[in-house]
């Protein structure tokens, strides 16, 4: 009896010596691995600090030099891999040479579908929750152009609507764009082939841009922009479509990620009625020019004289 | 040297001693500097998706009352100008007290732009030659040029009237003399830029309107010496320092004639706005009738003349305006009524309707209304500090005392 239970004993002990072993090895092997983790947080959050030291200092795009650029990519696409584990390239093609972007559009051909509404939320990255649409359509009273007058929610089941008509609205890309003189801090500006663009990074989101544009074309990332990781396009340009940050401006830049490639702009892409025109000004060949040429064309506020190049015309 | 370490130490002595009324003003104050500091954060790390603004209204309170307030900073000058000028010594008096509510109004002033900003933390970039200033394309620019320097000159000329009394001298008339013309010519630029950043946008209808500018001054020589004339009643009844009665009188015609201009212009406004109403009216009209059951700043509007038009009926009747009661009534009134009018009747109807002709209301949230009283308070504290210890070595009570 007292044999067994010192066996009894000594089988417990056994057991449980080999629990505590057990236990230690856990948690050794645990430890390891929470070491090797924390070491692998603490690298890198030590180049998540060192990133957001360096960009907290990172400089105006058009002072950077060559090297510096590519050194902000890098930064930046280790931004967005963090943000949306994906890998994005950043492009920097600088304008094509003798170009000047310009617009036409085709009211009588436009039904208000809103295509080009999606396909330019989808290419150009903007976030999903911030809701931002760099192309409004109204949907105006046939007889009138009051623009006080036109619906900017219509929803009905079908359109066109008997009695209406569309008229898309986005940036004009302004010869002589009163955003950019607004800007206090020169983050926005008008490159050479003839786009206003935004450098995101140096946007310090003072809004008066916004104020300054009679096309409401300029939007603001109110909060935080989230898209999707999957609908994220990652092919984007440093001064089109890259992912932004909140509490800063945005707009329509022609898709310059696409155009500067010889790409049409999303939205032209998707329209399903061929309204739009997107082309180079500068090349009598264009299809844009023949249009201003030999069709009856209109700008929106012209009397403004801010020189859009973004024209209105009908069949 | 020591003189100027030795004054420092009785300036900030002077500013923070008192009795318990003034420790219960300050507290006060420090908590709502705190709330408003607590709002902010939260502002901070949400973005001003907590504030009521939108693409479609982008400028709220903030801007409102920047814009109120750079009207109180350059009011200081009306005070100036026949005190230095004309050698009108009862106004002299009090001339650096309106300078210490410049200060302040110009520090609420550049904290209300701050608030505003969407990246805050990238303020450094308007900084010339670090960052890139866009002077002088950018109105806005000027704007930070001009409130800068307003606020350099506000301090550094009472700076030496003060430090030459405190050390028992009389400050020579040819040291500051130049300092003030500059400042003269400055406070009326602050006022006229801001009225300039508005008016220059051809995107904006309502504001793009020469009669601006002037607005703006006359609307600011009202209130903003109305709002001083308030404090230094307030100084009166709780310090020694002698106000005399004229003074009120002598700042309160000066705020009755620019009232009045100021109403004629307004009335100049809405005569121009409707007597043909055009496509520019669209603000106009929804900001004294409306849009379509979109009402929301109606009330704020017609409230806001009514107490400006009763103001200027009591200020412009003589036996009224000699009532010290009904002064102050009318200064209340004034400063509401004036704020209002800068704000809810000229920030926010300026983006409604949009470019694109929507009509989109704005109210402010919460978060926007505690942010706000917490700059209002830090102002308050900083007028009070200085008003404290410049007071204290105007009456001579503290002097150096070189050492034997």
């Amino acid at each position: 009896m007292t044999e067994n239970l010192k066996n009894n004993s000594n089988q417990v002990s056994r057991r449980s010596l080999l629990k505590k072993i057990g236990v230690l090895g856990t948690t050794g092997a645990a430890a390891a691995t929470g070491v090797t983790l924390a070491a692998q947080v603490v690298e890198k959050s030590g180049q998540e600090f060192s990133d957001s030291l360096d960009s907290f200092f990172q400089k105006h795009y058009r002072r950077m030099s060559p090297e510096e650029v590519q050194v902000t990519i890098a930064r930046l696409q280790r931004k967005a891999k963090r943000k949306y584990n994906k890998d994005i390239s950043i492009d920097t093609a600088p304008p094509l040479p003798v170009t000047l972007f310009g617009y036409a559009l085709n009211i009588s051909k436009c039904k208000g579908y809103r295509k080009c509404v999606d396909a330019c939320v989808e290419e150009n990255n903007q976030g999903r929750d911030t809701q931002i649409q760099f192309i409004r359509v109204l949907e105006m009273e046939r007889g009138s152009m009051n623009l006080e007058e036109s619906n900017h929610y219509y929803d009905p089941e079908t359109v066109p609507q008997k009695g209406k008509f569309y008229l898309p609205v986005q940036c004009m890309q302004c010869e002589n764009p009163p955003c950019v003189r607004a800007c206090p801090v020169k983050a926005t500006w008008k490159e050479d082939d003839g786009v206003v663009v935004i450098d995101y990074d140096w946007c310090i989101g003072c809004r008066y841009c916004m104020t300054a544009c009679p096309y409401w074309a300029r939007h603001f990332n109110w909060n935080e922009p989230h898209v999707p990781p999957e609908e994220l396009n990652p092919v984007t340009h440093y001064l089109g479509n890259r992912p932004r940050s909140k509490g800063v401006m945005e707009k329509c830049m022609f898709c310059v990620q696409r155009t500067r490639k010889g790409k049409q702009p999303a939205c032209m892409e998707a329209c399903p009625t061929g309204a739009r025109i997107f082309g180079n000004l500068l090349d009598p060949e264009s299809e844009i020019r023949y249009i201003l040429e030999n069709k009856t064309v209109f700008r929106l506020k012209e009397d403004l004289g801010t020189e859009p190049k973004f024209w209105y015309f009908t069949d | 040297m020591k003189a100027t370490f030795s004054f420092w130490l009785d300036f900030i002595r002077e500013a923070f001693r008192g009795g318990k009324l003034f420790y219960l003003w300050m507290t006060l104050l420090t908590v709502v500097v705190f709330l408003g500091f607590a709002a902010y954060i939260r502002q901070f790390q949400h973005g001003l998706i907590v504030s009521g603004m939108s693409d479609q209204v982008s400028w709220g309170v903030y801007i409102s009352n920047f814009t109120f307030l750079v009207g109180v900073a350059a009011a200081a000058v009306m005070l100036v100008i026949p005190s230095y000028i004309f050698r009108d010594e009862m106004i002299k008096e009090v001339v650096l007290l309106a300078e210490g509510l410049a200060v302040a109004a110009c520090i609420m002033c550049i904290l209300f732009v701050t608030v505003d900003l969407g990246r805050p933390d990238r303020i450094w970039h308007m900084l010339p030659f670090v960052g890139e200033f866009n002077f002088p394309q950018s109105l806005l620019a000027w704007d930070v040029f001009v409130l800068t320097g307003y606020l350099f000159l506000s301090l550094t000329i009472p700076y030496y009237i003060l430090f030459v009394r405190y050390k028992g001298g009389e400050p020579k008339h040819n040291v500051y003399f130049p300092g003030v013309l500059i400042s003269i010519g400055w406070a009326i630029s602050i006022h006229t830029v801001t009225a300039f950043l508005l008016s220059s946008n051809v995107a904006r209808p309502f504001w793009h309107t020469a009669i601006l500018g002037p607005r703006f001054l006359a609307s600011a020589f009202s209130a903003g010496p109305a709002f001083f004339l308030l404090t230094l009643k307030f100084i009166r009844r709780y310090t020694d320092y002698p106000v005399s009665e004229k003074i009120f009188q002598r700042i309160a015609i000066i705020a009755t004639v620019a009232l009045q201009i100021n109403l004629f212009l307004l009335f100049a406004e809405i005569f121009t706005e409707f007597y043909h109403q055009t496509d520019h009216t669209a603000s106009a009209l929804y900001l004294f009738f409306g849009i379509g059951g979109k009402t929301a700043l109606v009330p704020w509007i017609w409230s806001a003349i009514t107490m400006n038009v009763v103001a200027v009926l009591i200020l412009s009747i003589e036996p009224l305006r000699n009532n010290s009661r009904l002064l102050s009534v009318a200064c209340v009134l004034m400063v509401v009524g004036v704020w209002i009018e800068k704000g809810m009747g000229l920030i926010i109807p300026g983006f409604i309707p949009t470019p694109l002709g929507e009509v989109f209301e704005y109210s402010p949230t919460l978060i926007e209304v505690t942010v706000s009283a917490g700059i209002w308070a830090v102002g308050l504290i900083i007028y009070t500090l200085l008003a404290k210890a410049a007071i204290a070595i105007e009456l001579g009570k503290v002097r150096y005392k070189k050492l034997p």
